[in-house]
């Protein structure tokens, strides 16, 4: 996972609730094997309209994308937030997440930031009257910075520990192998098994 | 001892390793895997040099992908399939693949199997696993990461979630299935309800349902942001278990019958959250818009729009506010996914159909959620009620419930369908999706609009 500790960059608004996992990226685009490359794929139907805020020329290279409640609804697809970091997102700015999608993001590090609505809103008309307008997501300082804002976000404080190391939790549970080993020893011989 | 709820139980059972500040770290009864959020995971096993630790608590098959009519494949999907062929070689994992009888929808072979049972914790890469929880088996979906992380440890480090009763109290109305529980469940709660929390059913309109309704209830438990949903497992559950394939027999089963009626939440257990809906007002429901929630009874018309979300929704629909619900009408009729495509599902479209034909211009088809649903439809003669009606009657997957499979509608195309989700093009670019029971797909695919079993007799 990429390390991230504060990333400084200009935003992509997209002023809408419920963005589901299917928009992000539709299920045509799952069939392939590999875990990048899926970039060009991110919100490829929205994307047919030349008035799509990821096709106006002041978004482009927008690394944080500012949106509406409850974003990344829906399936549990891990390809969406592979698609946002390969379409070069660090961090997703809304008033809140999918359960599912905030894991998946603290997985592969894209820093989700929960902000109130009021926030989000003027974060959002910041960056839509000055696409210019860089955006500063100290994950270190748990702190939002804009010329309109200045607030404080909250995450785990295992997830942020995770996120600004760059750790795979997998092999921080390998560690835990005689625990985990432990563990099965008591577990039912009654309970299922292939065999 | 301090009173607990049914999750708590649960998770209390799984914790291998808690530490103040970290999320616990659980333990994983069974492992669900298919071909669309696996092979990351496993690519991911091979470049670490990793092994999949418990091959004998994981089960693959190929579901969401995979064609369910003869013809050609596109190379891509192929390659898919063989991907998840050579994984579960490589890594020892028994894989139900297509042309297998055990192949299906992994939320309908796992309980199908006898592999889902109460107390047990669940994971699978899709977020409709929490179609589990109706054995009272705490059940969510993951994504790619974590399956590599569950192959390779059997655990997952979770947040504790919250806890949030859904309670449905009363007598259903006539006509009004679990379907239209869940559908009434959303359109009350919202999209976003039940983020953060795992979610118990309870009541007696949910005590009522049969193991096949509580898996459609527990099923769209995510159409509601929840983690996972489940019902505290009862006779009804014993009932429905006993015998499967990995059920445990004799002295065992005695010994798990005991366990398990320990599991329900202890009276006086407190909630974070609650909700008491009135089972008499989940009449027949028809979605409408373009999320879950988006849904009014089939008595209704489609509502004003309260927001821009809806005015949106309403512009992709092709719909205006004011048409009455049963004046609209689709194109598609698509009877299938692990919300309902189980033999009980089957039976109750069939019984409408039975004697009955397509109107005339409808598209119709029936996806069963396993081979095994297949064959014994077949052995009941459903396929035939099917197919005089004008159904196709097809090979088990996910199919037209996410359109990544030739079957799909064409833009502007409109469907009544018996799946989960009615997100914009999820089943096609461009196509429109109305969420509704068994029961109602089989009465407007005879009708030709949106229609209840009983409109059809009037």
């Amino acid at each position: 996972m990429r390390a991230f500790s504060s990333h400084t960059g200009r935003a992509a608004p997209l002023d809408r609730a419920d963005v589901d996992t299917d928009q992000i990226i539709p299920a045509e685009y799952l069939k392939r094997i590999e875990r990048t490359g899926f970039g060009p794929f991110l919100f490829a139907e929205w994307r047919r309209d030349p008035d799509f805020v990821l096709n106006r020329p002041e978004y482009h290279g927008a690394s944080i994308l500012v949106t509406g409640p409850n974003f990344g609804c829906g399936s549990s697809r891990e390809h969406a937030v592979w698609a946002l970091q390969d379409a070069g997102f660090r961090s997703v700015i809304a008033p809140s997440f999918a359960d599912i999608f905030r894991n998946n993001c603290c997985q592969i590090g894209i820093v989700p930031v929960e902000l109130p609505l009021e926030s989000v809103r003027a974060l959002m008309d910041a960056v839509t009257d000055d696409p210019t307008t860089e955006i500063v997501v100290d994950l270190e300082g748990l702190r939002v910075t804009a010329p309109a804002v200045n607030e404080s976000f909250d995450i785990d404080p295992y997830t942020r520990w995770r996120l600004l190391e760059g750790l795979d939790d997998v092999a921080l549970t390998l560690k835990q192998d005689e625990r985990i080993a432990a563990y099965e020893a008591t577990r039912p011989a009654r309970l299922p098994a292939l065999g | 001892m301090t009173p607990r709820t049914l999750t708590e139980k649960i998770w209390e059972r799984h914790v291998v390793h808690q530490d103040e500040g970290k999320p616990d770290l659980l333990y994983v009864d069974l492992h669900l895997v298919h071909e669309v959020t696996s092979p990351q995971a496993f690519d991911g096993l091979r470049m670490n040099g990793r092994a999949v630790r418990r091959p004998d608590l994981t089960v693959a098959t190929m579901d969401h992908n995979v064609p369910t009519a003869p013809g050609p494949q596109d190379p891509v999907s192929v390659r898919q399939m063989e991907a998840l062929v050579r994984n579960c070689e490589e890594f020892g994992i028994t894989l139900f693949p297509t042309g297998h009888l055990g192949q299906g929808i992994v939320h309908v072979i796992g309980p199908q199997m006898g592999l889902t049972q109460p107390g047990l914790v669940i994971v699978c890469g899709d977020s409709h696993t929490s179609t589990h929880g109706a054995f009272g088996a705490l059940a969510f979906g993951i994504g790619t990461s974590e399956v590599e992380h569950v192959l390779a440890t059997q655990t997952l480090p979770q947040k504790r979630p919250g806890t949030m009763a859904i309670t449905v109290e009363g007598d259903l109305p006539a006509g009004a299935s679990a379907k239209d529980v869940i559908l009434g469940i959303i359109a009350r709660i919202g999209t976003g309800g039940g983020v953060g929390h795992v979610v118990e059913y309870r009541g007696s309109a949910i005590r009522s349902l049969s193991m096949e309704g509580r898996m459609t209830v527990c099923n769209m438990s995510i159409e509601a942001g929840a983690r996972a949903g489940l019902v505290a497992p009862d006779d009804t559950t014993f009932t429905w278990l006993e015998g499967r394939p990995h059920a445990p027999g004799g002295r065992a089963w005695e010994e798990a019958l005991e366990d398990w009626r320990s599991l329900p939440t202890d009276e006086g257990a407190a909630f974070d959250r609650e909700v008491v809906i009135d089972a008499a007002e989940l009449r027949p429901h028809v979605s409408w818009g373009t999320n879950p929630a988006q849904t009014v009874t089939i008595d209704d018309v489609v509502p004003e729009p309260a927001d821009e979300t809806a005015e949106r929704a309403l512009a992709y629909m092709g719909l205006s506010p004011g048409i009455a619900i049963r004046d609209i009408r689709p194109d598609t009729i698509f009877i299938g996914s692990c919300t309902n495509s189980r033999l009980s599902d089957l039976r109750e479209a069939a019984q409408i159909l039975r004697g009955r034909t397509v109107a005339s211009g409808l598209r119709a088809m029936v996806v069963p959620g396993s081979m095994l649903v297949k064959r014994q439809a077949e052995e009941e003669g459903l396929d035939a009620v099917f197919l005089e009606a004008g159904f196709e009657w097809r090979d088990a997957g996910c199919s037209m419930c996410l359109g990544m499979n030739p079957d799909q509608l064409a833009p502007g195309e409109r469907s009544a369908s018996t799946s989960n989700r009615n997100f914009e093009g999820r089943q096609g670019k461009g196509g429109r999706t109305h969420l509704v029971s068994p029961a109602v797909a089989a009465a407007t695919a005879v009708a030709g609009h949106f229609a209840t079993p009983e409109d059809l007799d009037r």
